[in-house]
């Protein structure tokens, strides 16, 4: 991801791994694959969903790193193609997200319980507090629970 | 004249803005929470949709025409929408009819658009299909089950389709702008998506026992044109009335 490969694009990667997603902030944008690239002098991001309100916030957020960080200069560009996936949700992201009380995407029909690990869960609602997730329920410990949707 | 592209990138964004904002109509009253949530997210996909084709239609035509210009500041007869997007939500069933044949066209749509040799469109389409698939999905979910229920469902689901079976082939229909985008490999072929279409709805009105669409009447066209129903001028009411009010306001 990091691209050119000096010291300098080390450093901005370091600012923008500290840069928190504001709906899931345990996780920060580098987590949630929306850092497509990092060049010494352009930052290439991309949006998870079309119309997800997050978008705006997260360029900012991202903005005022990077110049609280000395990094004025430095580019923001937004790119579409090739479309944001789960899958580029790191390991050290979905890990996050599970502690954090989130099932994180996977392709199975079922998610297991993030609280209690029961497998004896069910889907609520196919859509949930935000387009990235879905509404589920355990039936061992009765708590709902999100669910990343697979996108 | 204006540039075909710039018009099709219009359609195409107009069509789900106008869905989007009639969906988000339901946002607070919908029959249940959930389906409150999931009408709510369709439309947010819909209607950041309608974002990115309206801002690259604006692009396309260099007057200075942004996404929330070309929104909020255009009559109603300078729309193309299709005329199945802008009619009322009616009850859940016609909201939820209307939502799985407008989806299942747009997921065929989309899927195809990918493939555009105008890499702008071809990028948002990628995207929009991921979204797309999901409402149709959630959308056949509730055919399925709507018509699979007791009496009553059963009943508004199948009068809920044949009302909107009308504007279906509006959706498949193309003109002289658009075949000449075809020929450049930009549009979308849309006469060969019908059978997919037809194939996928079958699939899902089977799956609830449902009776195919009968034809009330022939089919109704003219959205492409700016020729719409009455309907449409009173959602650009409610949408572009605080822009139009207070223009270039900022909050």
């Amino acid at each position: 991801m990091v691209s050119g490969g000096d010291d300098r694009c080390a450093r901005i990667a370091r600012v923008l791994a500290e840069v928190p997603d504001p709906e899931i902030p345990v996780l920060s944008v580098v987590d949630l694959g929306i850092v497509r690239d990092v060049g010494p002098a352009r930052v290439t991001i991309t949006p998870t969903y079309s119309g997800c309100p997050a978008t705006h916030a997260i360029e900012a957020a991202i903005r005022q790193a990077l110049d609280a960080a000395g990094f004025e200069g430095v580019a923001i560009e937004t790119v579409l193609s090739p479309p944001w996936t789960t899958d580029w949700i790191s390991a050290d992201g979905r890990a996050k997200l599970s502690a954090y009380g989130i099932a994180p995407p996977t392709m199975a029909a079922c998610a297991p319980c993030p609280r209690c690990n029961s497998s004896d869960t069910e889907e609520v609602s196919r859509f949930g507090s935000t387009p990235c997730k879905a509404l589920w329920r355990c039936r061992a410990c009765l708590e709902p629970f999100d669910r990343f949707k697979c996108h | 004249m204006d540039d075909p592209i710039f018009t099709y990138a219009l359609r195409i964004g107009d069509d789900a803005l106008v869905l989007g904002q009639r969906v988000s109509e339901w946002c607070g009253t919908a029959p249940t929470l959930e389906v409150d949530l999931s009408l709510a997210n369709v439309a947010l996909d819909l209607i950041g949709q309608a974002t990115l084709f309206l801002g690259l239609a604006g692009e396309i035509e260099g007057a200075g025409r942004d996404a929330d210009r070309l929104a909020f500041f255009r009559d109603v007869d300078a729309f193309q929408n299709a005329l199945m997007v802008e009619q009322p939500n009616g009850d859940f069933a016609r909201t939820i009819a209307r939502q799985f044949l407008f989806s299942t066209y747009q997921e065929g749509f989309y899927g195809a658009l990918s493939h555009s040799a105008e890499p702008r469109l071809a990028a948002i389409a990628a995207k929009a299909v991921k979204e797309v698939r999901y409402h149709a999905a959630l959308a056949g979910d509730w055919i399925v089950r709507l018509g699979d229920g007791t009496d009553e469902s059963r009943q508004r689901m199948i009068e809920a389709l044949d009302w909107h079976w009308r504007f279906v082939d509006e959706l498949f229909a193309m003109d002289a702008g658009e075949r000449a985008l075809l020929e450049k490999s930009i549009a979308v072929d849309r006469a060969a998506l019908r059978p997919a279409f037809d194939a996928a709805v079958g699939a899902i009105l089977a799956a609830g026992d449902l009776p195919a669409p009968r034809y009330p009447q022939r089919p109704v066209m003219g959205g492409r044109r700016g020729h719409h129903s009455e309907h449409l001028g009173h959602l650009l009411a409610t949408l572009q009335h605080i822009p139009r009010s207070y223009p270039d306001a900022r909050w």
